[in-house]
């Protein structure tokens, strides 16, 4: 199969749903002539003009919010934050008003709307450009909230977002953006809330997402002599496949959560609690476990950047303390 | 093209005249510091040296010196993404600067900020932000501090044209305005936020008229004349101590492309060098020899020796150790009783 970049996966989700549906329409920073600040959108200016990839002022309050507003009277917007730090600039166009509308409407309004943004570290870019804030999301009801790990799953799931009749965060991974993997030139969608077991295993379940799937992949093969590790990526936070975690918990009776958001109140607290929750709970032969990012902002020294999120080294101890 | 209008020239003699040769020597060490610290941080990304990315302040020098250089260590000020040359025009530390921009434990943030969060609060520095438009509101705060300290002292607010577009501009000279608040409102219109220019972003060609919506002065100042630049400011400060805020759009450029992958297709090469034509350094440098002030070889000693001063900042970066991982989890909080 032909393999494309993460990025390429993005933008051939994007304009397929911009060639198949008029009133989708695309509007961001810097998403013209530039391409994005990650090149995302190169070209897409050129395909379908100034008037359906609109290059906007640095204002993300009015981006998100004029996603809403445009979403409810009837276009489909695909809105491009730059870093997704800046969508709390916006926020309170995504949680008090894009999010809560229909509900507050009595169910009599749709807001089918894409808020895509870059997350994560390990770029450089220090606190302000750094962070995976996906609870804060997740924390919201009215929101769906989707972190693509492979260039399969990230056009797969922008497909199925740009079509949701709801707004969706959809949060790329910046280190991922040059990654390639195969995805086939025939049509297909993801159904959001469909968890995908990345690696079977019969020892261990580990729940990850976003970039993190990749670097725990590696640990488990690099594990496999010793423990037969399962990798589970939920794909959308919201929502959860809860089933499928359940089932796998049950399978294995190990569960551990990775992820790079900050560990205090961050999205593993749920996964645990599901697991904990549901009867696998019976199953279980050791405590539930997160490793998550410390709590702290995202230092700029190489070193400490690396060290304030989970490496292969602090997965590998996860597991070992579990299954010890 | 690159020259000064007759007025114009007639009046940067004249403010130069006005001031010491010993202000004039630290404004065009200044101005030289900025451009050879910009040059050396270039290289270090060109050649893959530093992580992570940088905005270059090269072409707009004489903004932040001609500013700051109406400020003592007492005034405050806030910069931006694009803060070099407002972190050395407030006084710095050059080789705490680079050694931050290399991720030091010696550096102004102990490696932990880098170049978008530089700050030296000893003199009046509040910081480099990385959120456009993230440092108006905070100025407006310090300027509530001053107000009610009452002790004579200004905040500067530096931003740039993209930053006209955000919320908190709008939001935080209202404030300064009904609450009469010493702070001075300093636009770079470098004439683009990133790829898009100030004239597609903004349906206003004087970007100083905006100061009439929220009923302060507003003033367009050619911010490639350092005179013209400490002249404006000179008189904002008098109005802001007095009054209350003022708001001024310095009409600059900068020379580089926006960060570090920038392929530049938003502008043209003739526009580019229409604009190193009115490089602010020349400029500033021809004054002084016209006054009699400085001589050329004063003049370029004082370059020389600004380079051998980034040179030294350099090495003492390169000398100074990373910070231990141990210290990861140091200053999240401030100790409390
Ligand atoms: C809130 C926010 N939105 C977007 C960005 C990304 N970004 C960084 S600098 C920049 C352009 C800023 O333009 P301007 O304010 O004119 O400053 P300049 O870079 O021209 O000095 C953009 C879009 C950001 N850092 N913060
Ligand atoms: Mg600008």
């Amino acid at each position: 199969m032909r393999e494309i970049t993460y990025a390429e996966a993005i933008r051939e989700a994007m304009s397929e749903e911009m060639r198949r549906d008029e009133s989708v329409f695309f509007f961001g920073e810097d998403i013209g002539i530039y391409g994005g600040a990650f090149g995302v959108s190169v070209g897409m200016i050129d395909e379908f003009g100034a008037e359906r990839v609109r290059d906007t002022p640095i204002s993300e309050a009015a981006i998100i919010g004029a996603a809403a507003g445009a979403a409810v009277s009837g276009s489909r917007p695909i809105a491009e934050i730059q870093f997704s730090d800046f969508i709390s600039i916006g926020m309170d166009q995504l949680g008090n008003q894009a999010a809560k509308m229909r509900y507050m409407f009595g169910g009599h309004a749709e807001v089918p709307m894409v808020v895509r943004a870059p997350a994560g570290s390990g770029t450089g870019a220090a606190a302000q450009h750094s962070q995976s804030q996906e609870a804060w999301y997740c924390h919201i009801p009215g929101l769906k909230v989707v972190i693509p790990s492979t260039p399969y799953d990230a056009k797969g799931l922008l497909k199925t977002s740009i079509r949701d009749n709801n707004p969706v965060v959809f949060l790329e991974q910046k280190l991922l953006y040059r990654k390639k993997g195969e995805v086939p030139e025939e049509e297909y969608t993801i159904p959001l809330g469909k968890a995908d077991i990345k690696r079977e295993g019969s020892d261990l379940t580990i729940v990850t997402w976003g970039r993190m799937v990749s670097m725990v992949l590696e640990v488990a093969d690099s594990l496999k002599e010793q423990f037969s590790i399962e990798v589970l990526d939920p794909r959308t936070l919201v929502p959860l496949d809860r089933d499928a975690i359940v089932n796998s918990a049950r399978k294995t009776g190990h569960v551990l959560v990775v992820h790079e958001a900050v560990q205090t109140g961050g999205y593993g607290g749920e996964i645990v609690a599901t697991v904990a929750d549901s009867d696998a709970f019976y199953y279980l032969d050791a405590p539930v476990k997160r490793l998550g990012g410390l709590d702290i902002p995202i230092p700029y020294n190489p070193e400490l950047e690396r060290n304030a999120v989970p490496t292969p080294e602090k997965i590998e101890q996860a597991i070992r303390d579990l299954m010890a | 093209m690159g020259e000064l209008t007759e007025k114009q020239k007639a009046q940067a003699l004249k403010t130069a005249k006005s001031l010491s040769n010993d202000k004039l020597r630290d404004m065009y060490t200044k101005m030289n510091h900025v451009r050879a610290f910009e040059d050396k941080v270039a290289y270090f990304f060109s050649r893959g040296m530093v992580h992570g990315t940088t905005h270059l302040y090269s072409g707009e020098e004489a903004t932040a010196i001609g500013a700051l250089a109406n400020l003592d260590d007492e005034d405050l000020m806030t910069s931006t993404h694009r803060g070099h040359g407002h972190t050395i025009g407030k006084g710095i530390d050059l080789k705490k600067m680079m050694a931050e921009l290399l991720g030091k434990e010696s550096g102004y943030c102990r490696g932990k900020g880098g170049s978008m969060h530089i700050a030296d609060l000893t003199r009046g520095n509040l910081g480099a932000n990385g959120i456009v438009g993230g440092g108006i509101p905070i100025a407006t705060g310090a300027g509530i501090t001053l107000k009610l300290r009452n002790e004579g002292r200004v905040v500067v607010c530096f931003f740039g044209d993209g930053a006209l577009n955000e919320g908190t501009f709008h939001e935080s000279v209202n404030l300064a305005s009904i609450w009469d608040l010493p702070v001075i409102y300093i636009c770079e219109n470098n004439q683009y936020g990133m790829s898009f220019s100030a004239k597609k972003s903004m349906n206003v060609d004087d970007l100083s008229v905006r100061a009439k919506a929220y009923g302060i002065p507003g003033v367009t100042v050619d911010g490639n004349d350092i005179f013209a630049v400490y002249e404006a400011v000179k008189k904002a400060k008098k109005h802001a101590l007095k009054t209350g805020p003022y708001f001024i759009v310095s009409e600059t450029y900068r020379f580089m492309g926006h960060s570090k992958s920038d392929a530049n297709k938003y502008r043209s090469k003739e526009e580019i060098a229409e604009w190193k034509d009115r490089d602010p350094i020349p400029r500033m440098r021809a004054i002084l020899v016209e006054t009699g002030q400085f001589t050329d070889s004063e003049l370029d000693a004082i370059e020389e020796q600004c380079k051998q001063d980034i040179e030294e900042a350099v090495k003492f970066a390169e000398n100074s150790a990373d910070p231990s991982v141990d210290s990861i989890l140091d200053d999240v909080f401030a100790p409390s009783n």
